[in-house]
């Protein structure tokens, strides 16, 4: 079939639209289809938006495939909380409350990569309060690599330092579970 | 109302303040997505928990104000007119989400609309910073001071592996967007934008119009954010966007150089002429004007035109948008009363320039 924009290229994209109850149908090629892709877009109502985008990335994940055939068998993907289901939240791109992110815990893991370009864990800001222990946590995580580092390197004497406030955090750290017990 | 008076009342500090590097970038950005623990996120809240967290926020910010912002002032969304809703997102205080779609959206501003405090739009709270010409580190700090300050009081969705929970999972873990207006009127003139935004996606950062997703490059403008929030810190997050951002700065430099040398005069032209337009058109539409005001700035930064203040372009984009337009005019105006209310206002705005130069 040949594109009748241009009546040239081969048309590739096909639009078909029903209005009225009268269908009509045309051909473009990619070039044509471009060039009028204004007017696809934005006739279409509800612009094209970053909920709608990930809407479809979510569609196409394939663990979610599988779990759609036995879903009517189990119930599991449903938010205790909030009892948003996972094809809920496919299809709204937005979850209903924090408890989420824990029922669906799984399913979201590889979601999450896919979004954030490989990564899966949070590297940033720990709220203070509600934070608990996890800041000294945290902190020994990181002096441990660094004291590898270090020894790799053959710095002995820093690593002794490194090593001390190590000791010093896990202290702590005890201290701190043993009071919250 | 004057014009003159109308202008001091309508204008943030961001337009009209000079910043660093302010001859590219206009203003820079930090905004931190947070949702409250206790309550089901505004995806599926019901009425009682929207005006719960409001109330929640609003008890915080009236015990404490926050350290050095000084007194905060909340505007519902259902009890303003639309057309004041249109002007706080032309001047980028709220999100057109809230505007449109938040039946119980809520913001906190602070006196100098430098700190915006969006509450129940697409998350419980969104803390936004913005700041004249190049200071996201500025932006950050102020931003993590008054997220601090909440946190002081109120329980965060937080989770030790995606971070703060936010509705939708592009935002969860750091809850932060970067962003950086910018005027690119010569990468734009030597043709190079083409190659340079496939190139700044491939870093993993955003290319937008002035008014976020899926808007326009109006009058060369262009908004550079971050994509990724999860896995990197706060700081690197902004120390990525900033490297590039300098780069970007760099080259639109080099690019009005060139455009210098190698055709002075007809760039010289095209800026009088589009000051001609704007000081002498009666009818004119938001493109136009957009396109002659980024000229106009582009002469005033290559120093073609000497006598008009730098803040024009910030000011004039926004002040011409219909939102202001009409409240201005003090009601609705049609799209092609709003063309000629639009070269009025500009004719009367460059005439303020030129007056205090004959009178100084």
């Amino acid at each position: 079939m040949i594109c009748q924009e241009c009546n040239q290229r081969p048309a590739t994209l096909h639009f078909t639209n029903y209005s009225n109850g009268e269908k009509s149908e045309l051909h473009l090629c990619e070039q044509c289809a471009q060039e009028k892709g204004e007017l696809f877009m934005m006739n279409n109502g509800p612009a094209f938006s970053i909920n709608s985008l990930l809407a479809g990335l979510l569609n196409m994940e394939p663990a979610f495939e599988q779990k759609k055939e036995t879903f009517k068998m189990d119930q599991v993907s449903q938010c205790p909380q909030c009892s948003m289901t996972f094809p809920q939240f496919v299809k709204i791109g937005r979850f209903g409350c924090a408890t989420c992110y824990d029922a669906f815990r799984e399913q979201l893991t590889p979601i999450v990569r896919r979004l954030q370009s490989g990564n899966e864990t949070h590297n940033g800001k720990i709220p203070k309060r509600i934070g608990g222990d996890l800041h000294l946590r945290k902190t020994l995580d990181h002096l441990k690599q660094i004291l590898k580092h270090q020894i790799s390197e053959e710095e002995f004497e820093q690593a002794a330092g490194t090593r001390d406030q190590i000791r010093e955090l896990e202290r702590k750290l005890s201290a701190s579970q043993e009071g919250g017990e | 109302m004057s014009l003159e008076k109308f202008i001091n009342q309508a204008v943030s500090s961001w337009m009209s303040d000079d910043g660093p590097d302010s001859d590219i970038i206009l203003s820079s950005r930090i905004r931190f997505a947070r949702n409250l623990d206790e309550f089901n996120f505004p995806t599926l809240f019901t009425n009682g928990e929207a005006e719960a967290v409001i109330g929640t926020i609003m008890e915080r910010a009236s015990q404490t104000s926050a350290a050095g912002f000084g007194q905060l002032e909340l505007i519902k969304m259902a009890e303003i007119p639309p057309l004041k809703k249109r002007v706080l997102v032309e001047k980028h205080l709220i999100s057109p989400n809230l505007a449109e779609n938040s039946v119980h959206g809520a913001v906190l501003l602070s006196g100098n609309e430098k700190i915006s405090i969006m509450i129940n739009e697409e998350d419980h709270i969104r803390i936004q910073c913005l700041f004249p010409g190049f200071q996201l580190t500025e932006a950050l700090k102020a931003a993590n001071e008054i997220d601090d300050w909440l946190e002081g009081y109120v329980n965060y969705a937080f989770d030790e592996k995606f971070g703060y929970l936010t509705s939708c999972p592009t935002n969860a873990g750091t809850g932060l967007r970067a962003s950086v207006m910018m005027h690119l009127p010569g990468l734009v003139l030597t043709q190079q934008m083409n190659r340079i935004v496939p190139a700044i996606n491939q870093l993993g950062l955003v290319v937008r119009g002035i008014y976020g997703e899926g808007s326009e490059a109006l009058g060369n403008i262009f908004q550079i954010s971050n994509q990724i929030t999860l896995g990197k810190s706060e700081v690197d997050i902004v120390d990525d966007l900033q490297s590039v951002v300098r780069q970007i700065i760099f080259q639109e430099r080099s690019a009005r150089e060139a455009l210098a040398q190698t055709s002075n005069i007809q760039l010289e032209d095209r800026v009088f002429r589009s000051y001609g337009t704007l000081a002498y058109s009666r009818v004119i539409e938001t493109k136009e004007a957009a396109r002659c005001l980024s000229d106009l700035r582009l002469g005033i930064d290559m120093g073609y035109i000497k006598n008009i203040s730098k803040s024009i372009l910030n000011e004039l984009m926004i002040l011409t948008q219909p939102g202001f337009l009409q409240s201005y005019a003090g009601g609705p105006l049609k799209p092609n009363e709003r063309d000629i209310r639009r070269a009025a206002l500009i004719r009367e705005r460059l005439k303020m320039e030129t007056k205090d130069e004959l009178g100084g």
